[in-house]
C-alpha cells in the first residue's frame, strides 16, 4: 500500500475538487450501469417478486445448504489428501536420492500443466472402461486431489527452501537424522510460514469442487443446476449460487490475509528463540505477547494457526 | 496413438479453439486487469472501492459458475452472444481479477523514489502511473503473469463443460466414439503440456529481456 499512497500527494484544493468531480462521475457511471442491468432484468420479467420469492423460503435454503455441505466436505477431503500428497511430493523433489526425486519432478510438472477437467473426464469416461468405477464422491475428489497435490507440493517446496539453512544444519549438528531434522525442525516452521498460501490454495480447491456440475455430485453448483431445471429460474438460481460462493471464499481469503498480517507482526528472531523455549509460543494471550504493547496479542481473531493445520 | 492420428483433424480443430480462447481471453484479461489495478491505486475512493469489489467477487467465484451464469443465465435477460464469445468474456473477466492483483503487487515493487521523482517533476497521477510506474511494474510481473496465462490455458478447458468444442471436448468426443481413453486423453494432455511449456519458455525469454535488475 505504501507506493500507492506515494503516487499522489495529500490533495490540495484543486486536487480535492478533481477528486470530487471524479467521484461524482464514477458514481453516476456505476449507478447508470446498475440501472441498465436492472432495466434489462425488469424488461424480461426477471425482477418479478415471484421469481425471487423462492429464495426467501427455508426449504430452498435447506436444499442449498445441503449443497454447501457437500461442497465443503469434498473440498475438505480433497485438501487433506492433497496436503498429504503435497508433503510427500515436496520431500521427494528435495530428496538427495535420484530414484525419489525424478518421479516427484515428473508428477509435479505433468500435473501442473494438465487441466483438472481432463482428469475428471478420465475418471468419468476413461476408468470405467478398465472396470474402475469410483463412487460419485471420489469421482470428484480423486482428480481434484491428484491435480492439486502438485500445487501443494510446490508451495511446500518453496516454504522449505525459504527457511534459513541454519535450521537444518543445527538439527543435523545436534545429531538428528535427516528425517528427524525435516519432520521436527524444518517442516513445522515451514508449514507455519506457509499457512496463508495453504489457505488460499484451499480456496482454489473449494472453487474447483464446482466441477461436481459435470460429475453430477450434488455439491452447490450441481444442486443449483437441478433446482434450475425444476423451477426454470435460471438466472436467479445461478446468481444466488455465485453469491454463496463469494461469501464462503471471501471469508476464507480474509482468514488467509489475517494469518499473513499476523505473521508480519512477529519478529523472526524472537519466534525462533521462543520456539525452543516452549513448544507453543503463540497461544492467544500468552504472557510474552501481553508484556509487549507494541505487539498486541492476537486474542480475539479466532483460533491459533497451528491448531488449524489439517492432519 | 493410432486413434489420435485417425481423428487428427478433430484434435487440431480442438487445439485451434483452445488457442483462440486462450489468446482472446488473455488479451481481454490483460486489458481489464491493468485498468482495475490502476483503479485500485487511484486517489479517487470510489474507484478504489469499485476495483476492490471487482477483484473480490471475481476471485471468489468459481470460473465454472461464471461460465454457467453467462451461458445459460444471460439469455434469460436478453443478452445473447455466440457461445464462443460468451466463454471468452467470462474467462477474461475472471482472469482479469488475478492479473489486477499481479499488476498491483508489481506496482508495490516499484521503489518509492520513482513515484516521488515523477511527482517532483510535476506529473499528475495518471501521467506518473502511465509513464513511470506501470512500465516498471509490468516488467516486474512478467513471471507471475506468465503463470496466470498457464492457469488461464488450463481454465479454458472449463468452456468444454458449457459446450465449446475445445481440445478437452474434442478428446472426450473421440473417446466416446472409439472407447480408447488412454491414448486419447494422453494425447490431449500432451497438447496442453506443449502449450504450457511454450508459454513458460516465452515468459522466461521475455523476462530475461525486460527485467530490471535492482
Amino acid at each position: 500500500m505504501s507506493t500507492s499512497r506515494v503516487l499522489f500527494d495529500e490533495p490540495g484544493p484543486i486536487a480535492r475538487r478533481r477528486i470530487r468531480v471524479a467521484t461524482v462521475v464514477v458514481s453516476i457511471a456505476v449507478a447508470g450501469l446498475i440501472a441498465l442491468a436492472v432495466r434489462r432484468f425488469a424488461d424480461h420479467g426477471q425482477l418479478d417478486a415471484d421469481k425471487w420469492r423462492p429464495y426467501t423460503t427455508w426449504p430452498m435454503w435447506r436444499y442449498l445448504l445441503q449443497g454447501v455441505r457437500a461442497t465443503v466436505e469434498a473440498a475438505a477431503v480433497a485438501t487433506g489428501l492433497s496436503l498429504a500428497g503435497g508433503i510427500v511430493l515436496a520431500l521427494g523433489r528435495l530428496s538427495p536420492h535420484r530414484r525419489f526425486r525424478w518421479p516427484a519432478v515428473v508428477y509435479i510438472e505433468v500435473m501442473r500443466t494438465v487441466p483438472v477437467l481432463l482428469l475428471v473426464y478420465i475418471v468419468l469416461f476413461g476408468l470405467p472402461h478398465y472396470g474402475v468405477n469410483l463412487p460419485l464422491f471420489w469421482k470428484l475428489v480423486a482428480p481434484l486431489s491428484v491435480s492439486s497435490a502438485a500445487v501443494f507440493a510446490e508451495i511446500f517446496r518453496a516454504g522449505i527452501l525459504s527457511l534459513d539453512r541454519g535450521q537444518r544444519e543445527a538439527g543435523l549438528a545436534i545429531g538428528m537424522t535427516r528425517r528427524q531434522t525435516m519432520w521436527i525442525v524444518v517442516l513445522p516452521q515451514a508449514v507455519r510460514r506457509l499457512l496463508p498460501s495453504l489457505v488460499s490454495q484451499s480456496v482454489g480447491l473449494l472453487k474447483d469442487t464446482s466441477l461436481g456440475f459435470i460429475v453430477s455430485y450434488s455439491e452447490l453448483l450441481y444442486s443449483g443446476r437441478i433446482l434450475a431445471t425444476y423451477n426454470r429460474l435460471l438466472i436467479q438460481t445461478y446468481i444466488v449460487i455465485a453469491l454463496v460462493y463469494i461469501v464462503i471464499n471471501a471469508s476464507l481469503s480474509k482468514f488467509a490475509r489475517t494469518l499473513e498480517a499476523r505473521q508480519g507482526v512477529r519478529p523472526a528472531g524472537r519466534r525462533r528463540l521462543l520456539g525452543f523455549v516452549r513448544p507453543r509460543p503463540y497461544v492467544a494471550g500468552s504472557p510474552h505477547l501481553r508484556a509487549r504493547p507494541e505487539h498486541p496479542a492476537p486474542q480475539s481473531e479466532g483460533p491459533e494457526p497451528q491448531n488449524k493445520i489439517p492432519a | 496413438m493410432d486413434v489420435v492420428l485417425r481423428h487428427w483433424s478433430a484434435f487440431t480443430d480442438g487445439m485451434t479453439t483452445t488457442l483462440e480462447l486462450t489468446a482472446l481471453s488473455f488479451a481481454g484479461a490483460l486489458l481489464i486487469g491493468i485498468v482495475v489495478a490502476a483503479m485500485r491505486v487511484s486517489p479517487v475512493p470510489v474507484l478504489r472501492g469499485v476495483g476492490t469489489v471487482y477483484v473480490e467477487s471475481f476471485q471468489n467465484t468459481p470460473l465454472l459458475v461464471l461460465l454457467v451464469l453467462f451461458v445459460f443465465g444471460l439469455p434469460e435477460v436478453g443478452v445473447i452472444f455466440p457461445l464462443f464469445t460468451t466463454a471468452v468474456i467470462a474467462i477474461a473477466l475472471y482472469e482479469a481479477a488475478y492479473i489486477a492483483e499481479a499488476v498491483r503487487s508489481g506496482i508495490n515493487t516499484v521503489p518509492v523514489g520513482q513515484a516521488e521523482a515523477a511527482r517532483a517533476i510535476g506529473l499528475g497521477f495518471g501521467q506518473s502511473l502511465r509513464l513511470v510506474i506501470l512500465p516498471q511494474a509490468l516488467r516486474a510481473v512478467v513471471q507471475p503473469i506468465g503463470n496466470i496465462l498457464i492457469a488461464l490455458t488450463m481454465n479454458t478447458s472449463l468452456a468444454a463443460a458449457v459446450g465449446v468444442v475445445d481440445l478437452t471436448a474434442a478428446a472426450n468426443r473421440v473417446n466416446l466414439l472409439e472407447a480408447q481413453p488412454i491414448p486419447v486423453f494422453v494425447g490431449a494432455g500432451l497438447g496442453y503440456m506443449a502449450v504450457c511449456a511454450l508459454v513458460g519458455l516465452l515468459t522466461n525469454l521475455i523476462e530475461r529481456k525486460v527485467a530490471i535488475v535492482r
